[in-house]
């Protein structure tokens, strides 16, 4: 497809001309570098609770920010209002950052190159609501039938269909149209008096909704949400203090994403405020250990065909057999440090700056059998599944909460324990791993990452990993 | 048009397309945001938008959508997109709008809106957050970088109307400052920062004074370590202290508690805390970011006594959780421009006690005195916390040395049960706690 057939080209009657028009008043103070980034975001969720169908709602936003850099200094100023006034207001008050007569030659507009990761012909959300209706109501079927002891059920499916225009005074014109939908149930189990225990699961990603009837289905979800809840009726406390800790495939790679995937973007670690600063080619993980993030990945909820700055996304090896290797890039840090982009620039919408953020976040495999893993730690907690996660990005120190985990006693799984939150440093706590499994897995899709107020949607993903000391923070 | 004009529009649209019943919610704002970092002018940020949402009935059916296009054509979209739910849901014989009887707005000035606001020059902004930030680097030559100062201001405008008469509207302001400071020592590197938000200007608190703030506390975190796992005695400091009050509050909201998924669901008149703890909300406070005229259902604002001398007087309820548990609203109803209302809190405060911080830390032998949380450890249906802390240890009555990298756990039916409240209760948002003392807890380490 090319501009002149995008959307909103057809929809807006906006044309390449306008556009290098806008960019031209952005760098009209001086400026060094501008951006404009349009959105439409089209949004569906149904929801389904005590067994009816109870909350329904649709809706539209869209808008348009530009952003003008002038050395290290952003202008950004954005409208909800497509009129070409609103928009030239908008680059006016940007250009403001700089202060001084226009400078850059602007370079003619290019289309880039096109790809498509995730090539939905019908979004989820193109379609009638009887479909969609449906998987929640398999999915709160499900997950009751799964058991007598379970009385709450939720079920929730939300989807989107994100089209974006991102144009640059660098001559950059690019356009996605960027679907996802997501399915979650949740379901609370009660055995007696006892307190009720809780249990979560979902997934999707930039799919059709033919991914819910073939590869995960709403039976599928539900069955986990009511496994874990009821796995929890016998949990015992969880024990506190240093342990050696083995970590299970899939969304555990939340790990990851805390110890070192923050602590690696490259706004901190240009400021000299992340504890990874400077220590590119140095030894910060077990040699066992190798994590990429990958925004290019087909049909993942944190793939990208385009990053919110125009820029392709890719694959990029943040450590490789322990060593530490790159950094996140968006565009200000890669234009400071003349860093080569990662594809790595993201905001929430169109009323946000971007800012380096991690796309799909996973370990490589190693060699291990991960039963072997297992046998292998006379004492220890294994962890199946987590909640969220936290990064101080200056001392490293972060945490996840273990939301399905057992105790290991001689080898072998034991009891399951209480949700309990782990702790650990992000330059320090990879040096622990001494086993790396050979099954390497991603989560099912259901990350959202939030940094500075922005939230957008991330993938991880790790083998069963062995860390042999780690803090717990049970009670036992 | 104005705002409210808008809204009755999309009322009298609603009803024409079939619905029975129908809600709008409007929000207007202006944003202005300036970072400075190093003594340099960061990012300046600027910007208006607005959103919509309705709400509509066809019966016992609801249906609801947003926009944030506040043409004619966007809000023709957007009903007809609420009406199209209303066939997707389900009939629920609590699903509605208030009683007409329930409407209405407190009375009075609530001071939510102050012009000096509005009337600063963005250069007056920038200077304010530079000498925050400045304030930071020169406090001492072990603060060897920043993560920035900055100022924040927004003006909103919020309408509501209904389809059974309530039409009401108000503005606001806010402002704040911050600063944020890393200091260096040896090869540890640590960050804390300090903040201060106010809904009129002259209410702020000086730049310089939150500078200095920001630096004593990381200043403070510097030669951090990791103490033993042990039992030991657990202080909040009154930031921290917070967030135990917003656990509180998800286990005492409607929703948590028809659905039976909060530990206190069948708790009313029982004594479930210690008997000095009083927890209040009360959005009825003149100038506080709690405070606001009408609900988000058009019900007045109120004070509603949570928790009175340990005992669990009342939950937090908006229509539709008050008809499920048979009780009345409480003036609780809170949305944002999607969605339907949810259950949300004034001002929710833990009422002052009488001993001041400091003769708690000094009848502790050994204890903890927390000035960090991170992580979401907390589970409402089962009271299980553990969180990952960092702060000074308490040794013999004194804050002895700074500590990192370990957990806090316990279960929160023995925190509410054993708390004490200092005498220091200040509010700086819209939830607030003096000084919590804990008698033990279990933390985690080496």
């Amino acid at each position: 497809m090319s501009f002149s057939d995008s959307f909103f080209a057809s929809k807006f009657n906006l044309r390449a001309q306008d556009l290098e028009a806008y960019l031209s008043e952005a760098l009209s103070q001086g400026g060094d570098y501008a951006d404009i980034y349009f959105e439409y975001l089209a949004t569906s969720t149904i929801s389904m609770d005590e067994s009816i169908v109870k909350a329904a709602t649709q809706g539209v936003s869209l808008g348009v920010g530009v952003r003008v850099l002038s050395g290290e200094r952003t202008g950004y100023a954005y409208s909800d209002d497509l009129s070409p006034e609103k928009i030239r207001h908008a680059a006016k008050v940007a250009a403001c950052i700089a202060n001084g007569p226009a400078k850059v030659d602007k370079s003619s507009l290019q289309e880039g190159l096109k790809r498509n990761l995730y090539p939905v012909l019908t979004a989820p959300n193109e379609l009638g609501f009887a479909e969609r209706l449906d998987l929640v109501k398999r999915a709160e079927k499900a997950a009751r039938a799964y058991d007598p002891r379970i009385f709450q059920v939720q079920a929730t499916y939300a989807d989107s269909l994100r089209h974006v225009l991102v144009a640059n005074s660098e001559g950059v014109l690019n356009f996605d149209r960027q679907p996802m939908a997501r399915l979650n149930v949740s379901a609370l189990a009660r055995e007696g008096n006892g307190s009720p225990q809780s249990g979560y699961s979902g997934g999707g990603g930039r799919v059709e909704l033919e991914f819910f009837l073939n590869e995960k289905t709403p039976e599928h979800f539900a069955r986990e949400a009511g496994r874990q809840a009821i796995v929890q009726l016998g949990a015992v406390e969880a024990p506190a203090g240093e342990s050696t800790v083995v970590l299970g495939p899939g969304w555990p790679g939340v790990l990851l994403h805390e110890a070192v995937g923050h602590g690696l973007e490259a706004d901190f670690n240009r400021k000299g405020t992340s504890a990874f600063s400077g220590r590119i080619g140095q030894q910060v993980a077990s040699p066992l250990c190798t994590v990429i993030d990958d925004g290019t990945i087909g049909g993942r909820r944190g793939s990208l065909n385009v990053d919110d700055e125009g820029n392709r996304s890719q694959r990029n090896v943040l450590i490789e057999n322990g060593i530490l290797r790159g950094y996140l890039q968006d565009q200000l840090s890669s234009r400071i440090t003349k860093a080569a982009p990662t594809g790595s620039g993201r905001r929430e919408s169109y009323e946000h700056i971007p800012m380096p953020r991690m796309t799909n976040t996973f370990m490589l495999a190693g060699e291990s059998d991960p039963e072997e893993i297992i046998r292998s730690v006379e004492k220890g907690l294994y962890c199946a599944n987590f909640g969220g996660g936290q990064v101080d990005i200056t001392s490293g120190n972060f945490v996840f909460s273990a939301s399905e985990s057992y105790l290991i006693e001689g080898g072998k799984l034991t009891r399951p324990v209480r949700n309990a939150t782990l702790i650990g440093n992000g330059p320090e706590a990879l040096k622990y791993v001494s086993m790396v499994g050979n099954d390497l897995k991603l989560d099912e899709g259901i990350g959202v990452c939030g940094k500075a107020g922005q939230s957008v949607p991330v993938g991880v993903g790790i083998p069963t990993v062995k860390i042999d000391r780690m803090t717990v923070g049970g009670t036992a | 048009l104005t705002l409210l004009d808008i809204a009755h529009d999309s009322i009298q649209q609603a009803r024409a397309a079939g619905a029975t019943d129908s809600e709008c919610t409007i929000a207007e704002g202006e944003e202005f945001s300036a970072q400075i970092r190093l003594g340099e002018v960061e990012t300046i940020k600027q910007a208006a938008s607005r959103g919509m949402g309705l709400r509509i009935l066809i019966g016992n059916n609801t249906g609801s959508s947003y926009t944030s296009d506040l043409s004619s054509e966007g809000v023709k979209q957007m009903v007809a997109q609420a009406i199209e739910l209303a066939a997707v849901t389900t009939a629920d014989p609590f699903a509605g709008l208030p009683d007409a009887s329930e409407f209405g707005s407190i009375p009075g000035d609530l001071q939510l809106y102050s012009a000096d606001v509005a009337r600063l020059e963005a250069s007056a902004k920038i200077d304010i957050a530079r000498r925050a930030e400045a304030a930071a680097l020169q406090f001492d030559p072990r603060i060897t970088n920043s993560d920035g100062g900055s100022f924040d201001s927004h003006l909103g405008r919020r309408v509501f109307v209904n389809s059974r008469g309530f039409s009401g509207e108000y503005n606001s302001s806010y402002c704040s400052i911050s600063a944020s400071a890393v200091a260096k020592q040896n090869d540890q590197m640590e960050r804390d920062y300090w903040y201060h938000s106010a809904r009129r200007f002259a209410d702020l608190e000086q730049p310089d004074y939150i500078g200095r703030r920001a630096a004593e506390r990381t200043l403070r975190r510097l030669g951090a370590v990791k103490v033993e796992t042990q039992k030991a005695s657990i202080v909040f400091e009154p930031r921290v202290a917070r967030s135990m009050m917003g656990h509180i509050f998800e286990a005492i909201e409607g929703r948590s508690v028809y659905r039976q998924s909060t530990f206190l669901a069948d708790k009313l008149g029982e004594q479930v805390a210690a008997s000095g703890i009083t927890i209040v909300d009360d959005g009825t406070i003149p100038g506080l970011f709690g405070s606001q005229p009408f609900d988000d259902e058009g019900i007045p604002t109120r004070r509603t006594l949570v928790i009175e001398k340990g005992v669990l007087k009342s939950f937090l309820l908006n229509t539709y959780s008050a008809r499920k548990l048979g009780l009345k609203s409480t003036g609780s109803a809170s949305r944002g421009v999607t969605g339907n209302a949810g259950v949300g809190h004034g001002n929710f405060y833990l009422e002052a006690g009488t001993r001041s911080p400091e003769e708690l830390i000094a009848s502790i032998p050994n204890g903890f005195y927390v000035t960090e949380l991170i992580g979401s450890g907390v589970n409402i249906a089962t009271g299980d916390y553990s969180r990952g802390a960092a702060g000074l240890w308490i040794r013999n009555g004194e804050l002895a040395y700074a500590v990192s990298e370990v957990t806090i756990a316990g279960t929160l039916q023995q925190i509410l049960m054993n708390m004490e409240a200092a005498n220091d209760l200040e509010f700086r948002g819209s939830v607030a706690a003096p000084t919590l003392y804990i008698p033990e807890m279990t933390v985690g380490g080496r």
